[in-house]
């Protein structure tokens, strides 16, 4: 991925002639009917996504089941329970926990560019991943063989795998953190860590049996499908912790919107801020990585989408609609996923990256209101 | 513990760290200016002059804790500075950066508001009553109440260093800390703002530090003056750094003198 300075941030400034010349847009009480109004479509776009599938069911049947009230039909019952509810709960989680940590890091590292895996969290579950799937019979493969047997190579095998390469990942990044005085510079260090991970998965790749590639690709291609109702109690709680962390820091990241020295000024342990953020996206993108698979496009876009919408970067509004909007657009992509209908579902990552980019883009061209700053 | 109004700074020497840190080693520092013994008084604006590279910036911020200093403390108030929690420190001193800031589509007045940050515990952020009233008379003091409700990204520089002064003054300082604060300024707006500063200064009983470029118009006002060169600080007032030398010694160069009648900076005469 491509990441400019911050500095470049400063170059969009208006020209004073042409701030006296925009309409005043006062800003008045738009929040509070805008972050009601995402929660209920985000309640909707929920109904729906668990509505479509290999049989359509009514969504008042949804909604029904939703409340907890009989569904009518025992068939709609199970396929509601067993498939839908954690496919879409699964969903609702990554686009909520991605777009809040993708938040978290265009705020800390004051670039619009910023993501959850800015700091190599999603290379170092690849390389977990790519262990797993694709190590017996290189020499890498030989030297995690312990690793293998622990977590076997089955799913959860790949979910534990993707799990521990992204904690290792996250626990090098908080010890060089340690030392790096600069965000600019903890952001460039991530981004090498995640080149140096990257090559050896390339590695991997290259002495890979073509067999084995097969199950590595399609993980990298993203997934809600394979969450099973009995993962949820793990994913849930870990993605909730990320979103309560974010929700502490709100004040601290209004504050450092000013930057560091100000914030500083202000009172805010610029430090301990910086490692709860990065320990909150970690939690977060590393939990929903391994289960779902690197989700892109959501981390980075749907803060924009959020700013667009409520027209704040106040962060005490701007989280829970970031997470609104994570949930809306995530629980979209589940149902494009799932137009092929009986021939299969459609990779995440295919449906966020080819239909959400061009929009995001379109969103953000036709905006005026968003060329005054980015973040 | 001493009782004195205002800062004092008690053989203050600042700097920054050079190379790298070796193990069991304090780190090695370069010194840049050492053993500043000075006051900024309570009413009254101190401006901080000095040659490029002579330790402007980084003086102030030592001051403020941003960086730790290299031997002896900056006092307010009789309390050491960089011994305060960065909370108590933000309830007492406030600061405006030469640094240019985006804050996204936050308007001035959330800009404003934000100065109450010290004042509130992690979770409750409301402002009350009290606090809204800060806000809004200070934005009315500054003549910045019309320019609050447009998004900061969209003022010129002189409303955004309104918004940004006015942002400061609402955390409610002792002291008030500017870094090159009329640095993207016209002439006319450098001149108002020093006078803003020593009137608000003069009202609210503020300490004010500022460093600033403009020698020669620091030099016209009746503002204390500390000025740093060569690793050395004097501090007096305009008169008396000009009566000792100490500002035509600073700034002087080999084309040109400071002329103590007009306290500008003139063309020396060619030879013969």
């Amino acid at each position: 991925m491509v990441v400019t300075g911050s500095a470049e941030r400063g170059g969009s400034r208006p020209a004073a002639g042409r701030a006296a010349a925009l309409p005043r847009h006062r800003i008045g009480l738009r929040p509070a009917v805008t972050l009601p109004v995402l929660a209920v479509v985000a309640v909707l776009c929920v109904a729906v996504a668990m509505a479509v599938g290999s049989v359509t069911i009514p969504l008042p049947a949804v909604l029904r089941y939703l409340v907890g009230a009989p569904v009518g039909d025992p068939g709609w019952t199970v396929l509601l329970d067993q498939i839908r509810m954690p496919r879409v709960a699964t969903a609702a989680l990554a686009g909520a926990g991605l777009a809040a940590a993708g938040l978290l890091m265009q705020t800390l590292f004051a670039n619009p560019l910023a993501d959850p895996y800015v700091l190599g969290v999603s290379s170092g579950a690849t390389l977990g991943v790519a262990v797993v799937t694709l190590g017996g019979g290189t020499a890498a493969g030989a030297a995690a063989g312990t690793f293998v047997d622990l977590g076997g190579s089955g799913r959860i095998g790949v979910v534990v795998a993707a799990a521990v390469g992204s904690g290792a990942v996250l626990a090098l990044v908080l010890l060089l953190g340690r030392w790096v005085r600069s965000v600019v510079t903890l952001l460039i260090v991530g981004v090498m860590l995640s080149s140096a991970i990257g090559a050896v998965t390339s590695l991997l790749i290259a002495f890979a049996d073509p067999t084995r590639l097969q199950r590595f690709v399609l993980w990298g291609l993203g997934s809600y499908s394979g969450v099973t109702k009995d993962d949820l109690p793990v994913l849930a709680p870990l993605v909730l912790l990320g979103l309560l962390l974010a929700a502490a820091l709100t004040r601290p990241l209004n504050a450092l919107l000013l930057g560091e020295s100000y914030a500083a000024s202000m009172g805010v342990r610029v430090r301990v801020v910086r490692t709860v953020a990065v320990l909150a996206t970690a939690v977060t993108a590393g939990v929903v990585t391994a289960y779902c698979g690197p989700i892109g496009f959501l981390g980075i876009a749907v803060p924009h989408l959020a700013r667009l919408v409520l027209g704040s970067s106040d962060h005490r509004l701007l989280l829970p609609a970031t997470v609104a909007t994570g949930v809306i657009v995530s629980s979209l992509c589940a149902v494009v996923a799932q137009l092929p209908g009986a021939d299969g579902v459609l990779p995440v990552n295919v449906v966020t990256a080819l239909i959400g980019a061009p929009v995001v883009v379109a969103v953000l061209l036709r905006s005026r209101r968003l060329a005054a700053g980015a973040v | 513990m001493r009782g004195e109004a205002g800062l004092r700074l008690e053989r203050l020497s600042v700097g920054y760290p050079v190379g790298h840190r070796r193990l069991g080693r304090p780190r090695p520092h370069r010194t840049v200016v050492a053993d500043v013994e000075a006051g900024v008084p309570p009413g009254l604006v101190t401006a901080v002059i000095g040659p490029n590279g002579a330790g402007k910036s980084t003086l102030l911020r030592t001051v403020l804790a941003l960086q730790p200093a290299l031997g002896g403390r900056a006092r307010l108030d009789g309390d050491d500075l960089a011994a305060m929690s960065p909370r108590d420190r933000a309830r007492r001193t406030a600061v405006l950066l030469t640094e240019r800031v985006d804050v996204g589509l936050l308007t001035g007045r959330e800009v404003v508001e934000l100065g109450r940050h010290p004042h509130h515990g992690l979770l409750d952020g409301r402002l009350d009553a009290a606090e809204r009233g800060l806000v809004e008379s200070t934005l009315d003091r500054l003549d910045a109440r019309e320019i609050a409700g447009e998004r900061l990204a969209e003022l010129s520089d002189g409303q955004r260093q309104r918004i940004l002064l006015a942002r400061a003054l609402v955390q409610d300082p002792r002291l008030l800390v500017l870094d090159e604060p009329s640095a993207f300024l016209d002439v006319g707006a450098r001149v108002d703002l020093l006078a803003l500063l020593a009137e608000v200064a003069a009202e609210r009983g503020l300490a004010v530090l500022m460093s600033t470029h403009e020698v020669e118009l620091a030099l016209r006002t009746d503002a204390r003056v500390l000025l740093l060169d060569g690793g050395r600080a004097t501090s007096g007032t305009p008169a008396e750094l000009i009566a000792s030398g100490a500002i035509a010694r600073a700034f002087g160069t080999a084309g040109t003198r400071f002329d103590r009648a007009t306290r500008t900076f003139v063309r020396r005469a060619a030879p013969g």
